[in-house]
């Protein structure tokens, strides 16, 4: 008797230990629901301001323009900024302001676009054969080339700006987009990350395809690049992340304002034009918001990948 | 033993050469030989290239404004990376209990595809003195008890804090990094969790294992590779945050977020490049020993 009750003492408590468990996976999931939209917000934020009219836009932002007119005693008058989610009148005219009526906005966006463009594709062209060669091959300084690279990787731009300037001033590329472009080309991040996906293929797969009689280029080109594609597609995913958002390099290597890319440019659009700074910030989000969306599996792998284990 | 490649060697060059030679020419030209010629730099006097020994080490560490960089680089590093990697792995292991976390991972790392550039607006407009966090907080103090208002230094009618010209801006740059950084650490976390086989925590939870007891004894033992990996990235995307510190507030910020990248973009402006060379060359020292620390200490 006394056993089968402490038995369903226990059975009990094992449903109460359930049902407690239950409440607190549902609290926390509304938690983290609250804090990952908090995280979205400023984003929702710039949607919303880009297509705010101007009129109401200013009388919104005014605590925020008026700012520096305030002394410290006023300030305390005045009331914080308020926000209209939804705007009373929606409109696309910021849109069409920058698309059509701002010649620098198209300059500077190319530039940008230039510059992504020939960052990544660089990056494939150089990385990848060297990333299968440090993965594949085995020669007597792989071990040494391969710390090198880490190390290299892992150096942050204070450590390389005065190398890369001597150089690009040396072959007189300052203040070129060359500038830029040859620098991020010949990182070894994207080595590193390409050479974990070719490092996971079966050596056996390799094997066979040399003994079918697959010459070292064939068992690259048609072995390779197909199943490595993956991690391939991880580089280029950060990469864009990384060269759409660049800051250091440009300011320090592009004096000529006209070569600027969006990163630089935004900024100066200053908050007295904030449906423009609005609007130029969603377009300038799209292109990486809809790259991250398109490779969001393949930028966790990379995240994953980027995990140094030599 | 692994064999060579193609078990037979093939005549002349071998394959691996004509892999590397472009990235290795490249890093060569553009990285390595550059930077021998920072380190000899890093030695001699910027007008007639004499060497001096280690004076421009000297005048670099005895430099107010390097002191004050390094000194706000490693502060902000101490107190990102443990708010970082605690909260990551908090809400890692939380949402690694939720049936479909896919759509939180999401949004967590998306601020990671938000280029700096364009939050700057609605930083200014967060941290203004007429700003959102200022709102937040009048009307947070408007419902506390009076006795409360007044311990939290809230008495003084509406709070008007320049966060961006106080030394509070510091805080504000740790909220921008974490804000950028938490997703991909989430999702590292997450995939050393997921790593962690079901039978174990299986077992531990028949042997009558609560919830709390599996997390310290069998989970976080597991994740130790994890720890160091996340350690090594959110270290060195600390350096970026300069982005953020730049584009809020210039060349010339509030003297607690004066960053290394601000030293090094002035310097680069004056053309000073001796000291630039001697504090690039300090740098790459204690990265390099860090580096070689953290991989002697590394499980495994």
């Amino acid at each position: 008797m006394a056993a089968v009750r402490r038995e369903r003492k226990a059975l009990m408590k094992k449903k109460v230990m359930k049902g407690k468990r239950k409440i607190s996976v549902v609290l926390s999931g509304f938690f983290l629901t609250v804090l990952a939209l908090l995280f979205c917000s400023p984003v929702l934020l710039l949607l919303s301001g880009s297509v705010t009219g101007p009129y109401e836009l200013r009388q919104m932002l005014r605590p925020v323009l008026e700012d520096e007119r305030y002394t410290a005693a006023e300030v305390r008058e005045r009331d914080t900024i308020l926000w209209e989610p939804v705007p009373r009148y929606p409109t696309g005219e910021h849109y069409q302001k920058l698309l059509f009526f701002t010649p620098q906005f198209f300059t500077v966006f190319w530039n940008s676009v230039k510059l992504t463009g020939l960052i990544i594709g660089g990056q494939m062209l150089i990385a990848v054969p060297a990333a299968w060669a440090l993965a594949v091959c085995r020669f007597r300084l792989r071990k040494i080339l391969f710390t090198l690279y880490v190390i290299l990787m892992l150096m942050p731009f204070q450590v390389t700006m005065l190398s890369q300037y001597l150089v690009l001033n040396g072959l007189s590329l300052m203040n070129t987009h060359w500038a830029v472009v040859f620098p991020a080309v010949f990182s070894t991040f994207p080595v590193f990350l390409i050479y974990r996906g070719f490092a996971s293929l079966p050596e056996e797969l390799l094997e066979a395809a040399r003994v079918d009689g697959a010459g070292e280029l064939g068992v690259f080109w048609h072995i390779g690049l197909p199943l490595g594609m993956p991690g391939i597609l991880s580089a280029v995913v950060l990469g864009f992340l990384e060269s759409w958002n660049l800051i250091e390099q440009p300011l320090a290597f592009l004096e000529n304002r006209q070569l600027w890319p969006l990163s630089l440019y935004l900024p100066e659009i200053g908050p007295d034009q904030a449906g423009a700074a609005f609007a130029a910030s969603v377009i300038t989000l799209i292109p990486s918001g809809l790259v991250f969306w398109l490779g969001q599996d393949y930028l966790e792998q990379g995240i994953i990948s980027s995990a140094i284990k030599g | 033993m692994r064999k060579k490649a193609g078990g037979k060697k093939p005549a002349g060059v071998p394959a691996w050469v004509w892999f590397m030679a472009p990235s290795i020419l490249g890093t060569a030209c553009f990285i390595l030989l550059p930077f021998g010629d920072v380190i000899r730099r890093s030695f001699c006097s910027v007008l007639g290239g004499q060497f001096t020994g280690l004076s421009n080490f000297r005048t670099v560490t005895g430099n107010q404004a390097f002191r004050l960089a390094v000194k706000n680089t490693v502060c902000f590093t101490a107190v990102c990376l443990p708010i970082l990697i605690g909260s990551g792995l908090l809400i890692a292991v939380k949402l690694s209990r939720l049936k479909h976390p896919r759509l939180m991972k999401t949004l967590f790392l998306f601020p990671m595809a938000v280029p700096a550039a364009t939050v700057v607006l609605i930083w200014h407009m967060t941290f203004g003195r007429l700003g959102f966090l200022n709102g937040l907080l009048d009307s947070l103090a408007g419902r506390l008890p009076g006795a409360v208002q007044a311990a939290l230094g809230f008495s003084g009618g509406p709070v008007r804090i320049a966060y961006m010209d106080t030394e509070l801006s510091f805080w504000v740059l740790v909220f921008s990094y974490v804000w950028k950084n938490l997703g991909y650490t989430i999702v590292l976390w997450m995939a050393g969790i997921m790593g962690i086989p079901a039978a174990i925590t299986e077992a531990a939870r028949i042997d009558g294992a609560g919830e709390r007891q599996i997390f310290w004894h069998v989970v976080l033992p597991n994740l130790k590779g994890s720890l160091y990996t996340i350690t090594v990235l959110s270290l060195l995307n600390s350096f970026k945050v300069f982005r953020e510190a730049y584009l809020v507030s210039g060349a010339y910020p509030q003297e607690n977020i004066y960053l290394m990248q601000h030293l090094f973009n002035n310097w680069f402006v004056n053309m000073e490049l001796d000291k630039m060379a001697a504090a690039a060359v300090l740098l790459a020292a204690v990265l390099l020993v860090l580096i070689m620390a953290v991989q002697k200490v590394r499980p495994e």
